[in-house]
């Protein structure tokens, strides 16, 4: 018991960020839901299952137009190819946490992965407990406030506009202290330089699987020319 | 649709999306040794990853319409010097935030 409260101490101010942020979006996520004629209940389901927010917002057209569900598979896998990045990122880290895995994988948004991956946990924190924790919370944040915006949508009045920008600047943070740990600062400027060039190219709907492609390429082209871990694991 | 259809496309939905979070995990389960390949894009991805979620956050931003970009420009910067000076996450994300959102319903709004 003492662990798991340790963890959730260590956890919860992290996600704070994607407590307003999540709240927002899944806000405004029950808003349009609701505001398209589906009861409350799908969007609280939807949110709790996919638990992707941009997907949960390409699902609305699709429930919206004819029915294919075999295009709608293969576009859940597309609009979602980067969790495939995440997977192999963890796979190492996420090793021996249990049965709390299979629910770290399901719960692994971009906000979970960015913090967990991120995250300087003490040596006295049970890892898997703060993982689990990160995830839990950041869905609860979701799903809340995907069911506020489909019970209240209409009450809610105060100028929330710009408050998406928590995402961005969350993922910003983590970069830039990435950016400042290491000397090396290919990995991370490749990663900037790639998208921004496939946005240029592909536009705002097509970049990312573009982008995903071109950086694994570049990371297997100069494999031997890039060193990655801390400058001590290099050395040694 | 009907809700039945309304349920199979969720469904489908769901399948595609756990698959892309499960697909790594499944074909490199714990018990096995991990290629030295996917070890080494395992420790460089996440550093090209956060790069191209910035950039996936930010790609509806018109720099052609609208505000061109600025005010995303402007907070931006400032969580960077934030982030430089005080290397508070939490005070860099809601200082950043707070003043975009200043931004965009004053100066731009």
């Amino acid at each position: 018991m003492h662990a798991k409260q340790k963890a959730f101490r260590a956890a919860f101010p992290l996600t704070l960020p994607i407590l307003a942020g999540f709240l927002f979006l899944g806000c405004s996520y029950g808003v349009l839901m609701v505001s398209k004629g589906f009861s409350i209940w799908y969007p609280i389901f939807m949110a709790t299952f996919i638990f992707a927010g941009s997907m949960e917002f390409v699902t609305v057209h699709l429930l919206l137009s004819a029915f294919q569900p075999l295009s709608a598979f293969f576009l859940a896998l597309m609009v979602n190819a980067r969790h495939l990045f995440y997977g192999i990122s963890m796979l190492e880290t996420y090793r021996g946490t249990g049965r709390k895995k299979w629910y770290l994988i399901f719960g692994m948004c971009d906000e979970s992965f960015s913090i967990n991956f991120s995250a300087k946990i003490s040596e006295d924190v049970d890892k898997g407990w703060f993982y689990f924790f990160v995830t839990l919370l950041n869905q609860i944040y979701w799903v809340g406030g995907t069911a506020l915006g489909a019970v209240l949508g209409s009450f809610i009045t105060i100028s929330t506009k710009g408050i998406e920008f928590v995402m961005t600047a969350l993922f910003t943070v983590i970069f830039l202290d990435q950016w400042m740990e290491t000397k090396r600062h290919i990995p991370s400027a490749i990663g900037i330089l790639f998208s921004v060039l496939c946005l240029a190219l592909f536009g705002a709907e097509h970049f990312m699987l573009p982008a995903m492609a071109a950086i694994v390429l570049f990371f297997a082209l100069f494999r031997n020319k890039l060193p990655v871990g801390s400058e001590q694991e290099v050395q040694s | 649709m009907t809700v039945t259809q309304s349920i199979l496309t969720i469904a489908a939905v769901v399948l595609g999306t756990v698959a892309t979070r499960f697909l790594p995990f499944l074909l490199f389960p714990d018990s096995r040794e991990l290629p030295p390949f996917i070890r080494y894009l395992g420790k460089i991805l996440p550093y090209a990853v956060m790069g191209l979620l910035v950039v996936y956050s930010l790609k509806d931003v018109s720099l052609f319409s609208g505000s061109h970009g600025i005010p995303e420009a402007i907070a931006l910067l400032c969580i960077t010097a934030l982030h430089l000076w005080k290397k508070s996450m939490l005070l860099s994300i809601a200082g950043g935030t707070i003043f975009y959102m200043f931004l965009v319903q004053t100066i731009f709004g």
